[in-house]
Protein backbone atom coordinates (compact mmCIF):
# COMPACT_ATOMS: atom_id res chain seq x y z
CA UNK A 1 0.00 0.00 0.00
CA UNK A 2 1.60 3.24 -1.13
CA UNK A 3 0.72 6.59 0.30
CA UNK A 4 0.40 9.81 -1.68
CA UNK A 5 2.45 12.87 -0.81
CA UNK A 6 2.49 16.48 -1.88
CA UNK A 7 5.63 16.14 -3.93
CA UNK A 8 5.71 15.19 -7.58
CA UNK A 9 8.59 12.80 -7.03
CA UNK A 10 8.80 11.59 -10.63
CA UNK A 11 9.34 15.15 -11.86
CA UNK A 12 11.86 15.82 -9.12
CA UNK A 13 13.79 12.66 -9.96
CA UNK A 14 14.14 13.80 -13.55
CA UNK A 15 16.29 16.66 -12.21
CA UNK A 16 18.79 14.19 -10.74
CA UNK A 17 20.47 12.23 -13.55
CA UNK A 18 22.64 10.28 -11.10
CA UNK A 19 19.59 8.49 -9.69
CA UNK A 20 18.86 6.83 -13.02
CA UNK A 21 21.51 4.15 -13.05
CA UNK A 22 21.90 0.44 -12.43
CA UNK A 23 24.27 -0.67 -9.71
CA UNK A 24 24.65 -3.89 -11.66
CA UNK A 25 22.77 -4.96 -14.77
CA UNK A 26 19.04 -4.86 -14.07
CA UNK A 27 19.41 -3.64 -10.49
CA UNK A 28 18.61 0.09 -10.23
CA UNK A 29 20.18 2.32 -7.61
CA UNK A 30 18.12 3.20 -4.54
CA UNK A 31 20.08 6.00 -2.89
CA UNK A 32 19.29 5.97 0.82
CA UNK A 33 22.45 7.61 2.13
CA UNK A 34 21.32 11.22 2.10
CA UNK A 35 22.38 11.97 5.65
CA UNK A 36 25.98 11.40 4.53
CA UNK A 37 25.56 13.55 1.46
CA UNK A 38 22.69 14.33 -0.88
CA UNK A 39 22.65 14.14 -4.66
CA UNK A 40 22.76 17.33 -6.75
CA UNK A 41 20.10 18.46 -9.23
CA UNK A 42 21.04 19.70 -12.71
CA UNK A 43 20.22 23.24 -11.60
CA UNK A 44 23.16 23.14 -9.16
CA UNK A 45 25.57 21.42 -11.53
CA UNK A 46 24.64 23.87 -14.29
CA UNK A 47 25.03 26.93 -12.06
CA UNK A 48 28.55 25.82 -11.17
CA UNK A 49 29.61 24.96 -14.67
CA UNK A 50 28.07 28.19 -15.95
CA UNK A 51 30.37 30.10 -13.63
CA UNK A 52 33.41 28.24 -14.94
CA UNK A 53 32.26 28.47 -18.56
CA UNK A 54 31.18 32.11 -18.63
CA UNK A 55 32.42 34.27 -15.78
CA UNK A 56 35.16 32.57 -13.79
CA UNK A 57 37.09 35.29 -11.94
CA UNK A 58 38.14 36.11 -8.42
CA UNK A 59 35.64 37.95 -6.23
CA UNK A 60 35.87 41.30 -4.43
CA UNK A 61 39.04 42.19 -6.32
CA UNK A 62 38.69 42.94 -9.97
CA UNK A 63 37.12 45.94 -11.60
CA UNK A 64 36.60 43.96 -14.77
CA UNK A 65 33.33 42.51 -15.99
CA UNK A 66 33.91 38.88 -15.10
CA UNK A 67 34.99 39.68 -11.57
CA UNK A 68 31.98 41.90 -11.04
CA UNK A 69 29.66 39.20 -12.31
CA UNK A 70 31.32 36.59 -10.09
CA UNK A 71 31.07 38.87 -7.05
CA UNK A 72 27.39 39.53 -7.67
CA UNK A 73 26.67 35.79 -7.99
CA UNK A 74 28.76 34.91 -4.94
CA UNK A 75 27.20 37.59 -2.74
CA UNK A 76 23.73 36.99 -4.19
CA UNK A 77 23.90 33.38 -3.02
CA UNK A 78 24.73 34.60 0.48
CA UNK A 79 21.62 36.80 0.53
CA UNK A 80 19.38 33.94 -0.57
CA UNK A 81 20.91 31.63 2.02
CA UNK A 82 20.28 34.31 4.66
CA UNK A 83 16.61 34.47 3.64
CA UNK A 84 16.38 30.68 3.55
CA UNK A 85 17.06 30.47 7.29
CA UNK A 86 15.54 33.90 8.00
CA UNK A 87 18.72 35.54 9.28
CA UNK A 88 18.20 39.20 10.16
CA UNK A 89 21.01 40.23 7.81
CA UNK A 90 23.26 38.70 5.13
CA UNK A 91 26.17 39.94 7.24
CA UNK A 92 25.39 37.15 9.67
CA UNK A 93 26.09 34.47 7.05
CA UNK A 94 29.74 33.39 7.03
CA UNK A 95 30.91 31.02 4.32
CA UNK A 96 33.04 28.18 5.67
CA UNK A 97 34.06 24.79 4.25
CA UNK A 98 31.40 22.81 6.11
CA UNK A 99 29.63 22.30 9.44
CA UNK A 100 32.85 21.08 10.98
CA UNK A 101 34.79 24.21 10.08
CA UNK A 102 31.95 26.41 11.30
CA UNK A 103 32.08 24.79 14.74
CA UNK A 104 35.86 25.01 14.85
CA UNK A 105 35.61 28.69 13.98
CA UNK A 106 33.38 29.31 16.99
CA UNK A 107 35.66 27.23 19.23
CA UNK A 108 38.76 29.14 18.16
CA UNK A 109 37.46 32.61 17.76
CA UNK A 110 34.61 32.92 20.25
CA UNK A 111 35.31 30.35 22.97
CA UNK A 112 39.04 30.93 23.23
CA UNK A 113 38.60 34.66 23.77
CA UNK A 114 35.47 34.65 25.91
CA UNK A 115 35.84 31.65 28.21
CA UNK A 116 38.17 31.07 31.13
CA UNK A 117 39.28 27.99 33.06
CA UNK A 118 36.37 26.52 35.01
CA UNK A 119 33.75 27.73 32.53
CA UNK A 120 31.54 24.97 31.16
CA UNK A 121 30.49 24.09 27.63
CA UNK A 122 27.37 21.95 27.76
CA UNK A 123 27.19 19.43 24.94
CA UNK A 124 25.36 16.11 24.63
CA UNK A 125 26.09 12.41 24.30
CA UNK A 126 24.51 12.28 20.87
CA UNK A 127 26.63 14.85 19.02
CA UNK A 128 28.43 14.20 15.77
CA UNK A 129 32.20 14.10 16.33
CA UNK A 130 32.39 17.53 14.70
CA UNK A 131 30.52 18.93 17.71
CA UNK A 132 32.51 16.96 20.27
CA UNK A 133 36.15 16.97 19.25
CA UNK A 134 36.66 20.74 18.77
CA UNK A 135 35.42 21.30 22.33
CA UNK A 136 37.57 18.49 23.68
CA UNK A 137 40.59 20.06 21.99
CA UNK A 138 39.71 23.43 23.46
CA UNK A 139 39.22 21.96 26.92
CA UNK A 140 42.55 20.14 26.73
CA UNK A 141 44.35 23.41 26.09
CA UNK A 142 42.49 25.90 28.24
CA UNK A 143 41.03 24.31 31.37
CA UNK A 144 37.52 24.95 30.10
CA UNK A 145 35.24 22.00 30.96
CA UNK A 146 32.91 20.13 28.62
CA UNK A 147 29.92 18.34 30.12
CA UNK A 148 27.66 16.00 28.19
CA UNK A 149 23.89 15.78 28.65
CA UNK A 150 22.87 12.10 28.47
CA UNK A 151 20.32 10.53 26.17
CA UNK A 152 17.51 8.34 27.46
CA UNK A 153 17.02 4.65 26.72
CA UNK A 154 14.21 5.72 24.40
CA UNK A 155 16.72 7.59 22.26
CA UNK A 156 15.96 11.22 23.03
CA UNK A 157 17.79 13.91 24.93
CA UNK A 158 17.30 13.67 28.70
CA UNK A 159 15.71 17.06 29.34
CA UNK A 160 15.54 16.52 33.10
CA UNK A 161 19.30 15.98 33.14
CA UNK A 162 19.73 19.02 30.90
CA UNK A 163 17.87 21.22 33.36
CA UNK A 164 19.99 19.90 36.21
CA UNK A 165 23.27 20.37 34.38
CA UNK A 166 22.51 23.90 33.24
CA UNK A 167 23.86 26.39 35.76
CA UNK A 168 25.67 29.73 35.87
CA UNK A 169 29.00 28.10 34.99
CA UNK A 170 27.67 27.11 31.58
CA UNK A 171 28.71 29.67 28.95
CA UNK A 172 27.75 27.77 25.81
CA UNK A 173 25.19 25.08 25.05
CA UNK A 174 26.13 23.25 21.85
CA UNK A 175 23.64 20.78 20.49
CA UNK A 176 22.45 19.13 17.32
CA UNK A 177 19.03 20.03 15.90
CA UNK A 178 18.25 16.67 14.27
CA UNK A 179 20.32 13.66 15.31
CA UNK A 180 22.09 11.96 12.40
CA UNK A 181 21.71 8.58 14.15
CA UNK A 182 18.58 8.69 16.31
CA UNK A 183 16.62 10.97 14.02
CA UNK A 184 15.37 12.76 17.13
CA UNK A 185 14.60 16.47 16.71
CA UNK A 186 15.65 18.50 19.74
CA UNK A 187 13.37 21.21 21.21
CA UNK A 188 15.84 23.91 20.24
CA UNK A 189 13.75 26.92 21.18
CA UNK A 190 13.13 25.55 24.67
CA UNK A 191 16.84 24.79 25.06
CA UNK A 192 17.79 28.26 23.76
CA UNK A 193 15.49 29.93 26.28
CA UNK A 194 16.97 27.87 29.09
CA UNK A 195 20.53 28.62 27.98
CA UNK A 196 19.83 32.36 27.76
CA UNK A 197 18.25 32.34 31.21
CA UNK A 198 21.64 31.47 32.74
CA UNK A 199 23.51 33.85 30.46
CA UNK A 200 24.85 31.17 28.12
CA UNK A 201 24.88 31.25 24.33
CA UNK A 202 23.59 28.41 22.18
CA UNK A 203 25.16 26.85 19.08
CA UNK A 204 22.91 24.61 17.01
CA UNK A 205 24.29 22.02 14.60
CA UNK A 206 21.70 22.13 11.83
CA UNK A 207 23.51 19.82 9.41
CA UNK A 208 20.59 17.37 9.46
CA UNK A 209 17.73 19.83 9.96
CA UNK A 210 18.10 22.68 7.46
CA UNK A 211 18.11 20.29 4.47
CA UNK A 212 14.83 18.71 5.54
CA UNK A 213 12.51 21.19 7.22
CA UNK A 214 11.81 24.91 7.45
CA UNK A 215 14.29 26.57 9.80
CA UNK A 216 14.02 30.10 11.14
CA UNK A 217 17.09 31.01 13.17
CA UNK A 218 15.37 34.03 14.69
CA UNK A 219 12.35 32.04 15.81
CA UNK A 220 14.70 29.44 17.30
CA UNK A 221 16.56 32.30 18.99
CA UNK A 222 19.93 30.63 18.52
CA UNK A 223 23.21 32.53 18.67
CA UNK A 224 25.14 30.31 16.27
CA UNK A 225 23.68 27.95 13.69
CA UNK A 226 25.85 25.77 11.42
CA UNK A 227 25.26 23.56 8.37
CA UNK A 228 26.78 22.14 5.17
CA UNK A 229 25.69 22.66 1.55
CA UNK A 230 26.46 19.10 0.46
CA UNK A 231 23.67 17.60 2.54
CA UNK A 232 21.08 19.92 0.96
CA UNK A 233 21.57 19.42 -2.77
CA UNK A 234 24.62 21.72 -2.91
CA UNK A 235 28.27 20.97 -3.55
CA UNK A 236 30.93 19.86 -1.08
CA UNK A 237 33.46 22.41 0.14
CA UNK A 238 31.02 25.02 1.39
CA UNK A 239 29.10 25.44 4.61
CA UNK A 240 27.65 28.19 6.74
CA UNK A 241 28.23 29.72 10.11
CA UNK A 242 25.27 31.89 11.06
CA UNK A 243 25.92 34.07 14.08
CA UNK A 244 24.05 36.96 15.67
CA UNK A 245 25.64 40.12 14.38
CA UNK A 246 26.64 41.67 17.68
CA UNK A 247 28.36 38.44 18.70
CA UNK A 248 30.23 38.05 15.41
CA UNK A 249 31.20 41.71 15.52
CA UNK A 250 32.87 41.25 18.89
CA UNK A 251 34.78 38.12 17.83
CA UNK A 252 38.37 38.24 16.56
CA UNK A 253 39.06 36.81 13.09
CA UNK A 254 39.69 33.08 12.71
CA UNK A 255 42.32 33.07 9.94
CA UNK A 256 44.36 35.95 8.63
CA UNK A 257 45.03 36.84 5.03
CA UNK A 258 43.51 38.56 2.03
CA UNK A 259 39.87 39.72 2.01
CA UNK A 260 39.50 39.73 5.80
CA UNK A 261 41.25 43.08 6.27
CA UNK A 262 40.42 46.70 5.54
CA UNK A 263 43.90 48.03 5.83
CA UNK A 264 47.26 46.39 6.44
CA UNK A 265 50.33 48.17 7.76
CA UNK A 266 53.43 46.33 8.84
CA UNK A 267 52.72 47.66 12.32
CA UNK A 268 49.25 46.06 12.36
CA UNK A 269 46.01 45.54 10.48
CA UNK A 270 42.42 46.59 10.68
CA UNK A 271 39.79 43.88 10.24
CA UNK A 272 37.19 43.97 7.51
CA UNK A 273 33.45 44.21 8.22
CA UNK A 274 31.20 41.18 8.53
CA UNK A 275 31.04 38.70 6.97
CA UNK A 276 34.39 39.19 5.25
CA UNK A 277 36.29 39.38 8.53
CA UNK A 278 35.92 35.61 8.76
CA UNK A 279 36.61 34.79 5.11
CA UNK A 280 40.36 34.95 4.58
CA UNK A 281 41.72 34.16 1.15
CA UNK A 282 40.02 33.27 -2.12
CA UNK A 283 36.80 31.48 -1.18
CA UNK A 284 34.96 28.56 -2.80
CA UNK A 285 33.26 30.69 -5.43
CA UNK A 286 31.67 28.06 -7.68
CA UNK A 287 30.55 26.22 -4.56
CA UNK A 288 28.84 29.29 -3.11
CA UNK A 289 27.07 29.84 -6.41
CA UNK A 290 26.04 26.16 -6.49
CA UNK A 291 24.80 26.48 -2.92
CA UNK A 292 22.66 29.45 -3.96
CA UNK A 293 21.16 27.34 -6.76
CA UNK A 294 20.44 24.53 -4.29
CA UNK A 295 18.62 26.91 -1.96
CA UNK A 296 16.60 28.24 -4.90
CA UNK A 297 15.66 24.69 -5.87
CA UNK A 298 14.57 23.79 -2.34
CA UNK A 299 12.67 27.05 -1.97
CA UNK A 300 10.81 26.49 -5.22
CA UNK A 301 9.62 23.07 -4.08
CA UNK A 302 8.96 24.32 -0.58
CA UNK A 303 10.52 23.11 2.65
CA UNK A 304 7.10 22.39 4.16
CA UNK A 305 6.34 20.00 1.31
CA UNK A 306 9.75 18.35 1.51
CA UNK A 307 9.33 17.87 5.23
CA UNK A 308 5.88 16.33 4.96
CA UNK A 309 7.05 14.03 2.17
CA UNK A 310 9.89 12.81 4.38
CA UNK A 311 7.60 12.32 7.37
CA UNK A 312 5.34 10.18 5.17
CA UNK A 313 8.24 8.14 3.78
CA UNK A 314 9.73 7.71 7.25
CA UNK A 315 6.39 6.67 8.75
CA UNK A 316 6.02 4.08 6.00
CA UNK A 317 9.60 2.87 6.59
CA UNK A 318 9.03 2.58 10.35
CA UNK A 319 5.83 0.59 9.77
CA UNK A 320 7.47 -1.82 7.40
CA UNK A 321 10.65 -2.18 9.47
CA UNK A 322 8.49 -3.23 12.41
CA UNK A 323 7.53 -6.31 10.36
CA UNK A 324 11.12 -7.54 10.21
CA UNK A 325 11.70 -9.86 13.15
CA UNK A 326 14.92 -9.29 15.06
CA UNK A 327 15.34 -5.77 13.77
CA UNK A 328 15.51 -2.85 16.18
CA UNK A 329 15.19 0.81 15.25
CA UNK A 330 17.21 3.37 17.23
CA UNK A 331 15.58 6.57 18.46
CA UNK A 332 11.96 7.66 18.76
CA UNK A 333 9.44 5.51 16.94
CA UNK A 334 7.04 8.24 15.82
CA UNK A 335 7.82 9.68 12.40
CA UNK A 336 6.46 13.09 13.41
CA UNK A 337 9.15 13.34 16.12
CA UNK A 338 12.07 12.65 13.86
CA UNK A 339 13.95 13.55 10.73
CA UNK A 340 13.91 11.44 7.59
CA UNK A 341 16.40 8.80 8.60
CA UNK A 342 16.27 5.45 10.35
CA UNK A 343 19.21 3.68 12.01
CA UNK A 344 18.80 0.04 12.85
CA UNK A 345 20.49 -3.01 14.29
CA UNK A 346 19.64 -6.57 13.38
CA UNK A 347 20.32 -9.47 15.74
CA UNK A 348 24.05 -10.26 15.64
CA UNK A 349 24.56 -9.29 12.05
CA UNK A 350 27.35 -6.79 11.57
CA UNK A 351 26.25 -3.58 9.84
CA UNK A 352 29.01 -4.01 7.25
CA UNK A 353 27.43 -7.27 6.18
CA UNK A 354 23.98 -5.71 6.03
CA UNK A 355 25.25 -2.84 3.88
CA UNK A 356 27.14 -5.24 1.65
CA UNK A 357 24.10 -7.40 0.95
CA UNK A 358 21.91 -4.32 0.44
CA UNK A 359 24.50 -2.89 -1.95
CA UNK A 360 24.20 -6.09 -3.94
CA UNK A 361 20.48 -5.31 -4.24
CA UNK A 362 21.26 -1.79 -5.43
CA UNK A 363 20.46 -0.10 -2.12
CA UNK A 364 22.96 2.43 -0.80
CA UNK A 365 22.88 2.78 3.00
CA UNK A 366 25.54 3.70 5.50
CA UNK A 367 27.01 1.22 7.99
CA UNK A 368 29.26 2.30 10.84
CA UNK A 369 29.22 4.64 13.80
CA UNK A 370 28.18 7.64 11.67
CA UNK A 371 30.75 9.82 13.46
CA UNK A 372 28.91 9.28 16.73
CA UNK A 373 31.02 6.75 18.61
CA UNK A 374 30.06 7.93 22.12
CA UNK A 375 26.37 7.59 21.24
CA UNK A 376 26.84 4.05 19.94
CA UNK A 377 28.81 3.10 23.03
CA UNK A 378 26.01 4.54 25.17
CA UNK A 379 23.74 1.91 23.64
CA UNK A 380 26.42 -0.82 23.78
CA UNK A 381 26.78 -0.83 20.03
CA UNK A 382 29.84 -0.43 17.85
CA UNK A 383 27.90 0.38 14.72
CA UNK A 384 24.50 0.57 13.10
CA UNK A 385 22.98 0.62 9.64
CA UNK A 386 21.32 3.84 8.53
CA UNK A 387 18.85 4.50 5.73
CA UNK A 388 18.27 8.21 5.15
CA UNK A 389 15.74 9.80 2.85
CA UNK A 390 15.24 12.94 0.83
CA UNK A 391 12.76 14.60 -1.49
CA UNK A 392 13.48 12.19 -4.35
CA UNK A 393 13.02 8.94 -2.42
CA UNK A 394 9.95 6.82 -3.08
CA UNK A 395 7.79 4.38 -1.17
CA UNK A 396 8.88 1.74 -3.63
CA UNK A 397 12.48 2.25 -2.52
CA UNK A 398 11.37 1.53 1.03
CA UNK A 399 9.80 -1.70 -0.20
CA UNK A 400 13.10 -2.61 -1.80
CA UNK A 401 14.92 -1.83 1.45
CA UNK A 402 12.65 -4.22 3.31
CA UNK A 403 13.10 -6.96 0.69
CA UNK A 404 16.84 -6.38 0.95
CA UNK A 405 16.72 -6.81 4.71
CA UNK A 406 14.91 -10.13 4.29
CA UNK A 407 17.71 -11.13 1.94
CA UNK A 408 20.23 -10.18 4.62
CA UNK A 409 18.52 -12.53 7.04
CA UNK A 410 18.41 -15.31 4.49
CA UNK A 411 22.14 -15.04 3.79
CA UNK A 412 23.52 -14.20 7.21
CA UNK A 413 21.28 -15.35 10.03
CA UNK A 414 22.98 -18.33 11.61
CA UNK B 1 24.76 -13.85 -3.79
CA UNK B 2 27.62 -16.12 -4.87
CA UNK B 3 29.95 -13.39 -6.03
CA UNK B 4 29.43 -11.51 -2.77
CA UNK B 5 29.81 -14.03 0.00
CA UNK B 6 31.06 -17.32 -1.38
CA UNK B 7 29.54 -20.39 0.19
CA UNK B 8 32.86 -21.15 1.84
CA UNK B 9 32.95 -17.78 3.59
CA UNK B 10 29.43 -18.28 4.84
CA UNK B 11 30.30 -21.79 6.03
CA UNK B 12 33.17 -20.51 8.09
CA UNK B 13 31.07 -17.61 9.35
CA UNK B 14 28.27 -19.93 10.45
CA UNK B 15 30.54 -22.72 11.71
CA UNK B 16 33.82 -21.14 12.68
CA UNK B 17 36.72 -23.57 13.14
CA UNK B 18 38.96 -23.60 16.22
CA UNK B 19 36.87 -20.93 17.85
CA UNK B 20 37.89 -21.66 21.41
CA UNK B 21 40.95 -20.28 23.15
CA UNK B 22 43.73 -22.76 24.06
CA UNK B 23 45.65 -22.60 27.32
CA UNK B 24 48.37 -22.36 28.31
CA UNK B 25 49.27 -20.37 25.24
CA UNK B 26 52.74 -19.58 23.94
CA UNK B 27 51.35 -16.82 21.80
CA UNK B 28 48.40 -14.78 23.04
CA UNK B 29 47.31 -11.61 21.29
CA UNK B 30 44.12 -9.66 20.69
CA UNK B 31 43.26 -6.63 18.63
CA UNK B 32 40.21 -4.79 17.45
CA UNK B 33 39.35 -2.38 14.74
CA UNK B 34 37.66 0.46 16.63
CA UNK B 35 36.11 1.92 13.50
CA UNK B 36 33.93 -1.07 12.74
CA UNK B 37 34.15 -3.10 15.94
CA UNK B 38 35.73 -6.25 14.55
CA UNK B 39 37.61 -8.07 17.32
CA UNK B 40 39.94 -11.08 17.28
CA UNK B 41 41.78 -12.79 20.13
CA UNK B 42 44.25 -15.52 19.09
CA UNK B 43 46.07 -18.12 21.18
CA UNK B 44 48.72 -20.56 19.87
CA UNK B 45 50.51 -23.51 21.47
CA UNK B 46 53.95 -24.42 20.09
CA UNK B 47 55.93 -27.63 20.50
CA UNK B 48 59.65 -27.72 21.36
CA UNK B 49 60.57 -27.24 17.67
CA UNK B 50 58.46 -24.08 17.35
CA UNK B 51 55.87 -25.91 15.33
CA UNK B 52 52.23 -24.96 15.94
CA UNK B 53 50.65 -27.70 18.02
CA UNK B 54 47.25 -26.12 18.47
CA UNK B 55 45.42 -22.84 17.93
CA UNK B 56 42.24 -21.31 19.24
CA UNK B 57 40.58 -17.96 18.84
CA UNK B 58 37.66 -15.84 19.86
CA UNK B 59 36.13 -12.82 18.28
CA UNK B 60 33.20 -11.03 16.83
CA UNK B 61 32.57 -8.80 13.89
CA UNK B 62 31.52 -8.96 10.29
CA UNK B 63 31.34 -12.11 8.21
CA UNK B 64 34.53 -11.30 6.32
CA UNK B 65 36.66 -10.75 9.43
CA UNK B 66 35.33 -13.81 11.23
CA UNK B 67 35.49 -16.14 8.24
CA UNK B 68 39.00 -15.02 7.45
CA UNK B 69 40.07 -15.80 11.03
CA UNK B 70 38.45 -19.24 10.89
CA UNK B 71 39.99 -20.08 7.51
CA UNK B 72 43.46 -18.78 8.31
CA UNK B 73 43.92 -20.09 11.82
CA UNK B 74 42.75 -23.58 10.93
CA UNK B 75 45.67 -23.91 8.50
CA UNK B 76 48.31 -23.01 11.07
CA UNK B 77 48.53 -26.37 12.81
CA UNK B 78 51.73 -28.16 11.83
CA UNK B 79 53.39 -25.04 10.44
CA UNK B 80 56.65 -23.62 11.79
CA UNK B 81 56.91 -20.00 12.85
CA UNK B 82 59.08 -19.40 9.79
CA UNK B 83 56.43 -20.76 7.49
CA UNK B 84 53.88 -18.53 9.14
CA UNK B 85 56.10 -15.52 8.58
CA UNK B 86 55.76 -15.92 4.83
CA UNK B 87 51.95 -15.75 4.84
CA UNK B 88 50.97 -12.46 3.23
CA UNK B 89 48.03 -10.33 2.30
CA UNK B 90 47.69 -12.01 -1.08
CA UNK B 91 47.33 -15.42 0.56
CA UNK B 92 44.37 -14.14 2.55
CA UNK B 93 42.72 -12.59 -0.49
CA UNK B 94 43.20 -15.78 -2.46
CA UNK B 95 41.78 -17.81 0.41
CA UNK B 96 38.66 -15.60 0.60
CA UNK B 97 38.30 -15.49 -3.15
CA UNK B 98 36.00 -12.46 -3.32
CA UNK B 99 36.80 -8.95 -4.50
CA UNK B 100 37.08 -6.54 -1.56
CA UNK B 101 36.98 -2.75 -1.45
CA UNK B 102 39.39 -0.82 0.77
CA UNK B 103 37.08 -0.83 3.80
CA UNK B 104 36.43 -4.56 3.73
CA UNK B 105 40.14 -5.22 3.14
CA UNK B 106 40.79 -4.06 6.69
CA UNK B 107 38.17 -6.53 7.94
CA UNK B 108 39.72 -9.34 5.89
CA UNK B 109 43.26 -8.66 7.10
CA UNK B 110 42.57 -8.28 10.83
CA UNK B 111 43.16 -12.02 11.38
CA UNK B 112 46.56 -11.82 9.69
CA UNK B 113 47.46 -8.70 11.61
CA UNK B 114 46.68 -10.37 14.92
CA UNK B 115 48.69 -13.44 13.89
CA UNK B 116 51.75 -11.48 12.81
CA UNK B 117 51.70 -9.09 15.72
CA UNK B 118 51.23 -11.97 18.17
CA UNK B 119 53.97 -14.09 16.67
CA UNK B 120 56.57 -11.45 15.83
CA UNK B 121 55.51 -8.18 17.43
CA UNK B 122 53.62 -5.29 15.86
CA UNK B 123 56.62 -4.11 13.85
CA UNK B 124 56.19 -7.21 11.71
CA UNK B 125 52.98 -5.73 10.41
CA UNK B 126 53.37 -3.36 7.47
CA UNK B 127 52.15 0.20 8.04
CA UNK B 128 48.73 1.33 6.85
CA UNK B 129 50.19 2.81 3.66
CA UNK B 130 51.68 -0.52 2.66
CA UNK B 131 48.54 -2.56 3.18
C1 LIG C 1 24.59 16.21 12.62
C2 LIG C 1 25.84 16.41 11.85
N1 LIG C 1 26.71 17.34 12.24
C3 LIG C 1 27.84 17.57 11.55
C4 LIG C 1 28.16 16.86 10.42
C5 LIG C 1 29.45 17.17 9.74
O1 LIG C 1 29.25 17.74 8.51
P1 LIG C 1 30.49 18.07 7.59
O2 LIG C 1 31.24 16.77 7.44
O3 LIG C 1 29.89 18.53 6.32
O4 LIG C 1 31.31 19.09 8.26
C6 LIG C 1 27.27 15.87 9.98
C7 LIG C 1 27.50 15.07 8.78
O5 LIG C 1 28.41 14.35 8.54
C8 LIG C 1 26.10 15.63 10.72
O6 LIG C 1 25.24 14.68 10.35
Amino acid sequence: MHTETLLDVATIRADFPILHQDVRPGVPLAYLDNAATSQKPLAVIDAMSDYYLRYNANVHRGIHKLSEEATVAYEGARKRIARFINAASWREIIYTRNTTESINLVAWSWARTNLKPGDVILSTEMEHHSNTVPWQMLAGQTGIEVHYVPVTDAGVLDMTAFDEMLDERVKLVTIMHTSNVLGAIQPVRQIADAAHSVGALILVDGAQSVPHMPVDVQALDCDFFVFSAHKMLGPTGIGILYGRQEILDAMPPFMGGGDMIKRVELSGSQWNDLPHKFEAGTPSIAEAIGFGAAVDYLTKIGMEHIHSHEVAVTAYALDRLAEVAGLRVLGPLKASERGGLVSMVMEDIHPHDIAEVLNHEGIAVRAGHHCAMPLHHRYNLTASTRASFYLYNTFEEIDRLIEGLYKVKEVLVL
Amino acid sequence: MDDLYREMILDHYRNPQKKQLVSPADIDYAEDNPLCGDFIHLTIQLDENKVVKDVGWEGNGCAISQASASMLYETLIGKTLDEIRSIGKDDILEMLGVPLGPVRLKCALLSLKVLKAGAYGLHAWPGEEDE
